[in-house]
């Protein structure tokens, strides 16, 4: 049940290892930023997760409130920095990738590298 | 008044003069803005510096939202002092910047060349200066991307792919650290260092709190180019601009290590990170591999800026050295270092530059008979390489002697032989490149010709030079307040 009951956290460790072996496994530089972006959509997931508090409540003073499963807003708010982060990568990444396609004529690395050499 | 608020003037001014200097457009109008901005940056930094030793730490509530809700900037005496050499280096950097910048880089990137250099201060400035862990990992991310795009700036084609290796790598290592900060927050619920400091070890034996520490100490390696995680190094630093470079190899390293040190030493505790999880043995033979690998590879670079870039992994393998010992002489040796190295490596880079912009290039073969050609220059290059070395009276000699006295205290022999045996690498590939300069004769046509590169490039390039030399001589500054600092890291009084 407990092994179940945490099945957030199992998804996070699948993105996370799928992301990082696409990165690390995959010549072709767009396929490496989309597994970034998996590694990095993981680590969201794990902040999100943590969001979740049983038994808990909003801070606001109410007579007698009851309880529940209560969503702290500060993972979201720090998740939503994060995920501003992950796309300035991205573009970033991205645009990198058009100059590097204009420069060599291709986005595969084991061609980049044989072109000039580069480890 | 404004006293008050020099932790976030820090922060707030490059940050604020970025954006500006993309609007000027003007690539001159925009240097002499960075210039001035970067100028009180150093000033705030040395005021700030002044302020921790004479008063203790300084804690300033951000937007006045009291510690541990709001963000709060804390300074004490070992960020005080790697605020000192990010903002001076970048200082220095900045004048040397025009004449460089205007060479290597076409008329229209200049205006965001300074752009992206004031927010890679702002990030590094951040990073070292926050007390709060997620605002870290943003200033953190805020220098990597801007340094990507300095990165690829270069003239040659491959700055673009040694940015985008680098973008990957640090990348990777950045969500590592933002893993490792939500885990903690996971048990602990709060994200201020200090607060966080005093929960962890009420936790005791948690799993929660080891894998947080792992996912840090990957990530801020990652980062920091410790020994096999240096891959995206060379690369960058060789196919960078010459300005970027000097000041990149002079700060990102340094802060990311601070960065480690701030986790392992202020977060974790050194009881926990360093002796419970004995830490040493992993850092302490990563260090010596680094050490002795990198500084052979060196040897063979054919590219005088590849084979500083291999230098510059192997001298952080020298500061891991010491945060491994955990020792008080350790640690000064370590974060004397970060300091001696900054001023050592900068000079050298900016060196390069000014080889950069009279030859047009940096490969060994070039460099023959450059005492001739370009004595003042090729002089500051002997000064840097005797630094690295570490020869008596050079400031690089100063942290490997505590080094030293750090692995015999602890009986780390093999480590004290390290050292010294990186020293004696480090002998032959400054040689290599002083014996081209001073004994091979220069090409045909070339020779006699005095052609010195100009002196706003000089001047920057011979005060990192003198500071190997002065700081070598006049240790208060730098092994006084690293003893500090490690003391105080330890938790030891003085």
């Amino acid at each position: 049940m407990m092994v179940l009951g945490l099945y957030n956290y199992w998804i996070v460790i699948f993105l996370m290892m799928t992301g990082f072996y696409i990165v690390i496994a995959r010549g072709n530089l767009i396929k490496k930023i989309v597994g970034l972006n998996i590694f990095q959509t993981s680590a969201f997931i794990l902040y999100i997760s943590i969001g979740k508090v049983d038994g808990g409540t909003a801070p606001i003073i109410v007579e007698g409130a009851p309880g529940t499963l209560y969503s702290n807003p500060l993972p979201h708010v720090l998740i939503l920095t994060a995920i501003v982060v992950g796309i300035s990568t991205t573009a970033l990444g991205l645009a990198l990738i058009v100059r590097i396609k204009e420069a060599y004529g291709t986005v595969e690395e084991d061609e980049i590298t044989q072109k000039d050499g580069i480890h | 008044m404004i006293a008050a608020h020099l932790p976030a003037l820090q922060i707030v001014l490059p940050l604020v003069a970025a954006p500006l200097c993309m609007l000027l457009r003007r690539g001159n109008l925009a240097w002499g803005l960075s210039l001035i901005v970067s100028l009180a940056a150093l000033l705030i930094a040395a005021l700030l510096l002044n302020q921790v030793l004479e008063t203790g730490p300084i804690s300033y509530a951000m937007g006045d939202w009291a510690p541990p809700w709001g963000i709060e900037y804390r300074v004490d005496v070992l960020n005080a002092f790697v605020l000192l050499i990010v903002a001076a280096v970048g200082a220095v950097v900045l004048p040397y910047a025009r004449r460089s910048v205007a060479h290597e880089l076409p008329e229209s990137l200049h205006s965001g060349f300074y752009t992206a250099f004031l927010l890679c201060l702002t990030g590094l400035l951040g990073v070292t200066i926050t007390g709060d862990a997620f605002n870290l990992f943003v200033f953190l991310e805020i220098s990597s991307l801007s340094s990507y795009i300095l990165i690829s700036m270069g003239r040659n084609r491959r700055a673009l792919a040694a940015a985008f290796q680098y973008l990957i790598m640090g990348t990777i290592g950045a969500t590592f650290i933002v893993i490792g900060i939500g885990l903690l927050y996971m048990v602990t619920g709060t994200l201020n260092m200090a607060d966080l400091a005093s929960r962890i070890p009420a936790l005791g034996e948690n799993r929660t709190v080891i894998a947080a520490f792992g996912f840090l100490a990957v990530g801020a390696t990652l980062k920091l180019a410790l020994f096999p995680l240096h891959i995206w190094l060379p690369n960058a630093y060789t196919y960078a601009p010459s300005a970027v470079t000097a000041f990149l190899a002079a700060t990102a390293t340094k802060v990311s290590i601070y960065i480690l040190l701030r986790f392992f030493f202020t977060v974790f505790g050194p009881a926990f990170a360093i002796e419970e999880l004995t830490l040493g043995t992993l850092i302490i033979p990563l260090s010596i591999i680094a050490i002795l690998v990198c500084s052979t590879v060196a040897i063979y670079q054919g590219n005088v800026k590849r084979m500083l870039a291999y230098s510059s992994v192997a001298q952080v393998g020298y500061m891991m050295l010491g945060i491994g010992f955990d020792t008080v002489n350790g640690l000064t040796g370590g974060i004397a270092h970060l300091f001696n190295h900054a001023a050592t490596k900068g000079g050298l880079f900016l060196a390069l530059g000014c080889i950069v912009l009279r030859l047009g290039s940096c490969r060994l073969d070039d460099l023959a008979g450059l005492n001739k050609r370009m004595p003042l220059t090729a002089f500051s290059i002997v000064i840097g390489g005797l630094s690295l070395i570490g020869v008596p009276l050079t400031a690089g000699f100063i942290s490997k002697w505590y080094l030293v006295q750090a692995a015999v205290e602890r009986d780390f022999w093999i480590a004290a032989v390290a050292i010294l045996f990186g020293s004696l690498l480090a002998v032959i590939y400054v040689w290599r490149v002083v014996e081209v300069m001073y004994l091979r004769p220069a090409p045909e046509g070339a020779a006699g010709a005095r052609s010195e590169a100009p002196l706003s490039m000089l001047i920057p390039t011979w005060i990192l030079a003198a500071a190997s030399i002065y700081f070598g001589v006049e240790t208060s500054l730098n092994v006084g307040v690293a003893r500090a600092a490690a003391q105080f890291l330890l938790g030891v009084q003085g």
